[in-house]
């Protein structure tokens, strides 16, 4: 039975993938920095405060179009990073309850917005503002016409492609400095690299990427795919470089696994398919727990082998 | 932008603006609600301000415990356990929609989720908010694709499970206010009979390991009252609110005290304030809904709060600050004049006469004194001639009686802990001068006393000549 569901594979399922890893892709890059600075929570917090700014831009263009709904939320993104840092700088209050503070604000204030808009317009934070990564194959753009037909591509795949792209671009040519901004500040800052300003370069293209990748497969893929593969390749690697090659590895494992395990296992209790972007954040979830306990470095069962044979402890001197 | 779409904006605009303006409601409407006439407002208010109360209490421990978004993660982590408590209500032939049923499935994947980063953190090298971020998204994850298997149950009653779990605010009934009453009752004894273990585990786990405690135990006591509190509030009053209450008034409460009891109790009283105004907000203008409008009165309050709250807020710490830096620009004025004083006519300083008075020095001279600047220098001169303590005479400044009298004591204050510094910090004369300039402004009669007492130089009205441990040097005393 779950052989059969899976091999009704089409080229919607090519498509969820695709969609699902270049999210992934996206995501999971940025994470490794944000786990570094310890700011896992920006994600979520961005996918939520951003409400403001898709109610304002759709309340001035009176339409759902993506651009200005795009930009809103893109702007209120970075406001959301600008004003956690203002309240944890200006305020001294700790970093994660200056998040709290502004995403919970921000988010009460688009609510507060878009009742008042509800009644002459139709405007669902819900359905309308969250896309869905299943949709994704519907909503399609021609990118050309060759010989053999019309190219025709989901309009998620080329968004996602282009986040990905600016990501991969920034991230490589900022490497050095992102590195060293994020482990160590001040050390940065008296080399002359302008730490603050990764800071917000980093927090610009969460915003991005979270508003771009929530609007077309929404906001829990990509609140996990910012937080999990990263954490889980924290804990297999001391090395910046494998961590993050490991965390793309297992973000795009996991989009893979995730589309089949959600057409696969509800079939095995006789359902059919169940949501694509939970199932991949429950593979992630599977993948960290089986790097907690078997991970080579410092997994539990590799401490619990090691407590009994002192030889296999590594050596002091290594690091 | 064409026209058209420029006329979109326009039009938009108005709308909302009028739908902001076009809810002024009558004086009688305000009292009804004022005055909790209405039996539905009357339920509404007290539940929300009960559920404050008790948010404020746990947020605070939480705040101190640097694990404010733990009720973000927690809530997110109810949703699997809602879609369990359903799928299984349904499978024994009960009603999925039974909401003890579902409040048990939601604290039992809460209290999972919070057991999980409480594990992840102890087990692994994952900081605090990597361990939030993965279980709130993994959590959540899973309940988004258990809800997907809900929704093809063949029951009906499947539709809406989510709001109905995630419920409104002005739909509360009087069992839900009862039921926040309960919980925010436990929530206060158990916060009150643990006060003493819950602060020390704030502000020193491993202090508190090491007398002991149990602290995984106590840390499993509060996290559990922050299950009681988020579940309640979520079912009640809706996710958002339940995080923001939780986390906003702790964070403001914070900025009116540094005592950790003061803040409990600030806390509670914030978060019972901002619910119940703004549930009276709501309730007079029903176009904005309760929810929301907790959550913007909190954070106005937050906002008051770093401005002015007095313990650390961001205006009375730049007053403290400007105070001190005045204080000190001032010291060094008097000081530099009173030396300066000292070098050319130190008979002018014997206490016999009746009235004395300063030398007369140019600008230019005290200027070169210290690295001042020639504006910097004479605002100071200015505000001091205000007060009394220079006088403008002929061509050049200096000490009034008053003057003299107040520059003595700072000297002497700088010469008692130069002194110190020599005899009892190993630093060299010729250096002391720079480090007694850092302290000397904030040495208070107390201290003073203390450094005579031990430099043996007592002096019931601290106003004895006291020489410079150093040799003086023109433009650097």
């Amino acid at each position: 039975m779950t052989t059969v569901a899976i091999l009704d594979w089409s080229m919607l399922d090519t498509w969820i993938v695709i969609a699902g890893m270049l999210c992934a892709l996206s995501c999971a890059l940025l994470g490794n920095f944000l786990v570094l600075r310890r700011m896992s929570m920006m994600g979520d917090a961005i996918s939520h405060a951003v409400l403001p700014g898709l109610a304002v831009a759709f309340l001035l263009t009176g339409s759902r179009a993506s651009l200005p709904m795009f930009i809103g939320a893109a702007v209120v993104g970075i406001m959301t990073a600008f004003f956690t840092e203002w309240v944890r700088g200006a305020g001294k209050v700790d970093e994660g309850a200056s998040m709290g503070v502004v995403f919970t604000a921000l988010f009460a204030l688009g609510l507060v917005l878009i009742v008042q808009a509800a009644d002459t317009v139709d405007l669902d934070p819900g359905c309308v503002l969250y896309g869905a990564i299943e949709l994704t194959p519907l909503d399609t753009v021609i990118l050309g016409t060759t010989t053999l037909g019309t190219i025709e591509v989901p309009r998620a795949v080329v968004m996602l492609s282009c986040v990905l792209l600016l990501n991969a671009v920034v991230v490589l040519l900022f490497y050095k400095e992102l590195k060293l901004s994020s482990f160590d500040p001040a050390l940065a800052t008296a080399l002359g690299i302008n730490a603050r300003l990764m800071h917000y370069m980093l927090m610009t293209l969460v915003a991005v990427t979270t508003v771009a990748a929530f609007e077309s497969v929404g906001s829990i893929l990509v609140v996990a795919m910012l937080v999990v593969p990263a954490a889980a390749a924290h804990l297999l690697t001391d090395r910046l470089p494998a961590m993050i090659w490991i965390s793309l590895l297992l973000a795009v494992g996991a989009a893979v696994l995730g589309h089949m395990g959600a057409i696969a296992v509800p079939a095995v209790f006789g359902y059919s398919s169940t949501s694509t972007a939970g199932m991949m954040a429950v593979t992630l979830g599977a993948m960290l727990v089986c790097t907690v306990l078997f991970g080579p470095r410092d997994g539990l069962l590799v401490r619990v082998v090691r407590r009994f044979k002192p030889s296999l402890r590594p050596r002091a001197a290594e690091h | 932008m064409s026209l058209v779409a420029m006329n979109t904006v326009a039009t938009n605009t108005f709308v909302l603006l009028d739908a902001l303006l076009a809810v002024t409601p009558s004086a009688a409407d305000v009292l009804r609600v004022l005055t909790l006439a209405d039996y539905n407002t009357r339920v509404v208010v007290i539940g929300t301000t009960l559920l404050g109360l008790a948010a404020g209490v746990v947020g605070s421990f939480m705040l101190l415990r640097k694990r404010a978004l733990l009720g973000d993660a927690l809530s997110h982590a109810t949703l699997p356990g809602i879609a369990i408590a359903f799928i299984a209500a349904e499978a024994f032939g009960a009603s999925g929609k039974s909401l003890p049923v579902l409040l048990v499935g939601a604290t039992v994947t809460g209290a999972l989720g919070v057991g999980t980063v409480l594990l992840l953190r102890r087990y692994t090298r994952l900081k605090e908010d990597t361990a939030l971020g993965v279980v709130l998204s993994v959590y959540f994850g899973a309940g988004v694709a258990l809800l997907g298997i809900v929704q093809q149950m063949q029951t009906g009653s499947a539709a809406g499970l989510e709001s109905f779990i995630y419920g409104k605010t002005a739909s509360m009934v009087v069992s839900d206010a009862q039921l926040i009453g309960l919980a925010g009752l436990v929530v206060a004894v158990v916060c009150a009979v643990f006060y003493k273990e819950f602060k020390l585990l704030c502000f020193d786990p491993q202090y508190a390991a090491g007398q002991g405690w149990p602290v995984m135990l106590l840390d499993l006591v509060l996290m559990s009252l922050v299950v009681i509190v988020t579940v309640i509030g979520l079912q009640a009053v809706g996710l958002i609110l339940v995080i923001a209450l939780l986390i906003i008034p702790a964070a403001a409460a914070r900025f009116w005290s540094d005592r950790m009891s003061r803040m409990t109790l600030i806390s509670a009283g914030i978060g019972g304030a901002s619910c119940a105004f703004g549930a009276a907000l709501s309730a007079v203008l029903p176009r904005l809904p309760s929810g929301a409008m907790i959550v913007l009165v909190a954070f106005m309050i937050f906002i008051l709060s770093m401005m002015f709250g007095p313990a650390r807020g961001i205006v009375p710490r730049l007053l403290a600050r400007r105070r001190l830096s005045r204080k000190v620009a001032r010291q060094h004025l008097l000081r530099a004049m009173y030396e300066m004083t000292e070098e050319r006519e130190p008979s002018l300083l014997v206490r016999t006469t009746q009235d004395q008075v300063g030398a007369r020095l140019t600008t230019k001279e005290l200027s070169q004194r210290r690295s001042w600047s020639t504006k910097q220098l004479e605002s100071e001169l200015k505000t001091a001639e205000e007060d009394d303590l220079v006088e403008l005479s002929g061509d050049g400044w200096r000490l009034t009686e008053e003057g003299v009298t107040l520059a003595r004591r700072v000297t002497r204050n700088h010469r008692l802990w130069e002194t110190y510094l020599i005899t009892y910090a190993d630093v060299a004369p010729s250096h002391v001068d720079r480090d007694a300039d850092m302290v000397e402004h904030v040495l208070g009669p107390a201290m003073t006393r203390e450094l005579e007492k031990i430099l043996g130089r007592r002096d019931p009205d601290q106003q004895a000549e006291l020489p410079s441990p150093h040799a003086m040097v023109e433009g650097r005393s």
